[in-house]
Order: structure tokens, then sequence, then C-alpha cells
């Protein structure tokens, strides 16, 4: 079942560029220290350092050609519960779109997974990297979440945390009288506010106000940015006109 | 050897108040590459430039701005972005509870363990209370100049802080268009039921997994460094088109006959 994957997560709203005094747009670039020239990108390659100074290069080929065939695909052969995945794993959200022809497999499979509330697990290679992904149906779409391998995650024992020890009663009865008092059945969207990002961006409104805290450059001295609308694209892709 | 504290704070709890010692949650295990120059397979260097003349620009003449259209920066100073620090506090302020599957997975970004920093009775108490009413807390606290926001949960006889995206972050699949194409058919529903919980184990169970990918790279590595890297397999990918109906019918099938003869 071909799909595709989007972010289910964006990054912060107000990134802040770096710009030159004239206010250009700048970009970043290698450059070697001992020649002093800026670098390439088929100038580049990537290293493994063994000891100090001293690298293993790894080609992007050797990479590709580690991954083993069956992990290109996401090989759906497990299902769990759905809340029985702990979320100390979750990483980052992706959601599966159906390519064209497969609409009819991609709905099926979310509908059975939503209705069992179930999950499924896969292991698959991109870009250089192994995940472990599990998959989710909620309100009819699929999403990816990648995970971290158990091996990342460290234990109680790890981190050094002391035994169990006795509790008082008396407390905890307090405590789970607060957290009734203090229960709702949702997150209130207002308590999931990035406030340090509205200030920011409260800030920008203010001075935009003034010409002498704008600066603009000629568009065709304008670094060239692809600013791709994440929600047209999946919009688009979900109505199968992608 | 027990882990650092990266930070110490208090859960402040009605009027009630742990401290708490920090520590992160997870290890680092990505194999770490550097970016070389390929000539003296050295270390580069970044540093900004303009794009066009490929002139380089001092840090100290950096001015960072928002786009508010294409081509058009406000200007920020350091000493604008320096008053938008939240203030710092030790206290971590639970504001409600949840159940735990009010909160989609989309969420979560990364944990960290909470320990006892002197008051152990009340910390188990507070694991204990949280398995009980089966809430996640959420929660909100300020560490190295960042505000965050978290979600409260008891892991067997711990506490977890799981730091959240804000609101602005997540994409609610609620807010997609349906996908087109027709809906399935009761006979396929049925089928696909059948199918997923043949798959479907009790629980999902952690020790099944692991990085091979990252373990094949790094036996390679070690190989190249000594100088015998194995020549590598050009993989090929092949994909099959089938009818869902036939596919469906045919993991039925199989899976069926794998159980039998187990």
């Amino acid at each position: 079942m071909p799909v595709s994957l989007f972010p289910a997560n964006k990054s912060s709203r107000a990134p802040l560029r770096m710009l030159s005094s004239e206010g250009e747009p700048l970009a970043r670039r290698y450059y070697s220290e001992k020649t002093e020239r800026d670098l390439d990108a088929d100038q580049i390659v990537r290293g493994y350092e063994i000891k100090k100074d001293k690298y293993v290069v790894i080609t992007d080929d050797e990479l590709e050609r580690l991954a083993p065939e069956k992990t290109r695909d996401i090989d759906l052969k497990r299902f769990v519960p759905a809340n029985s995945i702990p979320p100390v794993y979750f990483e980052r959200g992706y959601f599966l779109t159906p390519d064209k022809g497969s609409e009819k497999a991609y709905k099926l499979l979310a509908e059975t997974m939503e209705k069992g509330g179930t999950a499924g697990l896969a292991t698959f290679v991109m870009r250089g990297k192994e995940y472990l992904v599990s998959i989710f149906a909620e309100h009819g779409i699929l999403r990816a979440e990648t995970m971290r391998f158990p091996d990342e995650l460290r234990s109680p024992a790890d981190v050094g945390l002391p035994k169990k020890s006795k509790v008082s009663p008396a407390m905890v009865r307090k405590f789970e009288k607060l957290i009734s008092s203090k229960s709702k059945k949702q997150m209130s969207a207002r308590k999931l506010e990035d406030e340090q990002t509205e200030r920011l961006l409260k800030l920008v409104k203010k001075k935009s106000g003034s010409r002498k805290n704008v600066v603009e450059v000629a568009t065709e001295k304008r670094a060239e940015g692809n600013v791709v609308d994440l929600m047209a694209v999946l919009k688009k892709s979900l109505a199968g006109k992608g | 050897m027990p882990a650092r504290a990266i930070w110490k704070g208090e859960l402040k709890l009605g009027t009630t108040k742990i401290p708490v010692k920090l520590y992160s949650g997870v290890t680092d295990r990505t194999v770490r590459f550097h970016i070389l120059d390929d000539k003296h397979l050295m270390r580069v260097k970044q540093h900004m430039v303009k794009p066009d003349s490929g002139e380089e620009v001092a840090k100290e003449e950096i001015q960072k701005g928002y786009e508010i259209e294409p081509g058009r920066f406000v200007v920020v100073t350091d000493e604008e972005l320096e008053e938008l620090v939240p203030k710092p506090s030790r206290e971590i302020e639970i504001a409600e509870f949840v159940p735990p599957a009010a909160i989609s997975q989309q969420w979560y970004e990364r944990p960290y363990y909470l320990g006892p920093d002197g008051d152990v009775q009340g910390y188990f108490s507070l694991v204990d209370a949280l398995t009980n009413r089966d809430r996640e807390g959420i929660a909100h606290w300020v560490m190295r100049n960042k505000a965050y926001i978290g979600a409260l949960r008891a892991e067997g006889d711990y506490l977890l802080l799981v730091t959240l995206r804000s609101a602005e972050e997540v994409i609610s699949a609620k807010d997609l268009p349906k996908p087109a194409g027709r809906a399935p058919t009761q006979k396929e529903l049925n089928m696909a039921k059948q199918l997923v919980s043949l798959l479907e184990e009790d629980e999902f169970n952690a020790k099944d997994y692991k990085d091979e990918y990252r373990e094949r790279v790094m036996e390679f590595i070690e190989k190249k460094a000594r100088g015998k890297a194995p020549r590598l397999q050009v993989v090929k990918s092949k994909r099959k088109v089938s009818s869902l109906d036939s596919v469906l019918e045919k993991s039925l099938r199989t899976l069926r006959k794998e159980k039998r003869a187990a």
C-alpha cells in the first residue's frame, strides 16, 4: 500500500533569520580552515571519528547499501492495543496519506485500527537511520510516530533513583483528592500555548509599525527560500488531488 | 554510576511542595558523523555569508530579523530577546489533570525522570495517587531560560515528566479532510478485523525491538577502519500491485496456516 509521509508536527512559528547590517538574509556555508575557502556540497564527506582527528569516511551509497531490502517498506506485521505503548517512546509524528490507487486499502486499515483501538508496529529505514514506528488511526487518518529504541531509554536504575519506600496513606488520599478536584476530560488549549513565542510575535507586530525597525531587500537579491505550505500539500494529497 | 541531575525544582500540588531532581530519560545512541572536506579529511567550519557575493559577515555585524512578508524583516535586538526570556523559577506547577488517553501521542516530546530530593514519602505518595487515579498532570515550568509544558505521570514506581509540544506545533488529524475513495464494505471490514486480530499481541514488548541498522553501520565502520570493508550489494526494491481483496484473503490464508502449524 504506497503511502506518502508528511510531518504532523510543525516547528516553531517564529524562526528568526540572520541578516547582514543592510538586511540581506545570510546563508550558512562550510569552509576549510586550511585553505580558507568555502566548500560546495560535492567537496564535503561524512566521517566517523575513530580516534582524535582520525576519520573513516562513509559514503551515502554505503549507508544506503547497509539498509536491508525488507526495511525499505513499512512492514506492518504486529499490532498491539494503542494504549499499551508508554509515551516515553514517541519522538515525532508523520501523517500517512494514500498514494494513487491505495485509498481503498488505506481507509480499510484506518477504520479497522481506529475501531479496535489498535496500533501497528514496524521498522523501516529512511535517510540513513532505522526507525521504529507505531501507527495510529485518528479521525480516519493514519499517523506514524517514530519511536526511540529501548536502548535509547534509561531505566530508573540507570539514573540511580532510590528504591520505593513506604508511603503515607493520608498523603496519598490528599493527593488523590487534589487530582480528582483538578481533573478535566480534555487538555485545555490555553494551557498549551507557547507564551514565549506569543510575546515575540507581539513585539514584532508592535515594532513593524515603525519604518526604522523594518529592513527590506530588493526581491531579486532575496536568498532562495522554498517555503512549502504543509497544510495545503496534505489537504491536496488526502483529497486525492496530489 | 548514578546519573547527574540536570535541574532541581519543586512540584507544586495545591499547598504541598515536593522537592525533586530532574534527570534525562534518554541516552543518545545516534552514530555521529562529522562533516569533513574531501581533500584534507579535516573537520569543516561554518560561517555566515552574503549568498550573492559569498562575502563573509562577522558575528558582531549579524542582526536577527523576523520575516513579516517576503523580503521584509522586523529587526529584533539581543536585548529585546533577553527580555522575552521567562523569569527563573524552581516551581513545577500542575495546572490540571487529564486521563492519559486525552493526550494524543503527537504531543509527547522528551522524557525526564523526577527523583525525590528530600521528601521521599511525599514523592512516593504522589506516585501512588497518580497511579490509583490513572491521571497525568499538565505541568508548567521554566528551566534554563525556557518555558516548558509537560505531562507528569507515574511510570512504575517513579515520576516521569514528559515535555509536550505547544498547541501551535501539533497538527490535528481533525483539521485534515478525509481521504478520497469509497468506504470499505462490511465484508472487507470483517476480513481486516480478523487479519489484525490474528497479528495482535496483548501488549507492546519493547524487548522485541533493536536498532539493527545502527549495529550494522557500526560494524561496517569498524571493518572499514581496519581497511577491510566488505563489498556491499546493491539493493533493489520491488513492488507488486494486487487488488485489496486478493491481498486480504491471501494474508488471512497464510496466517491461519502458520497458526495451525505452530
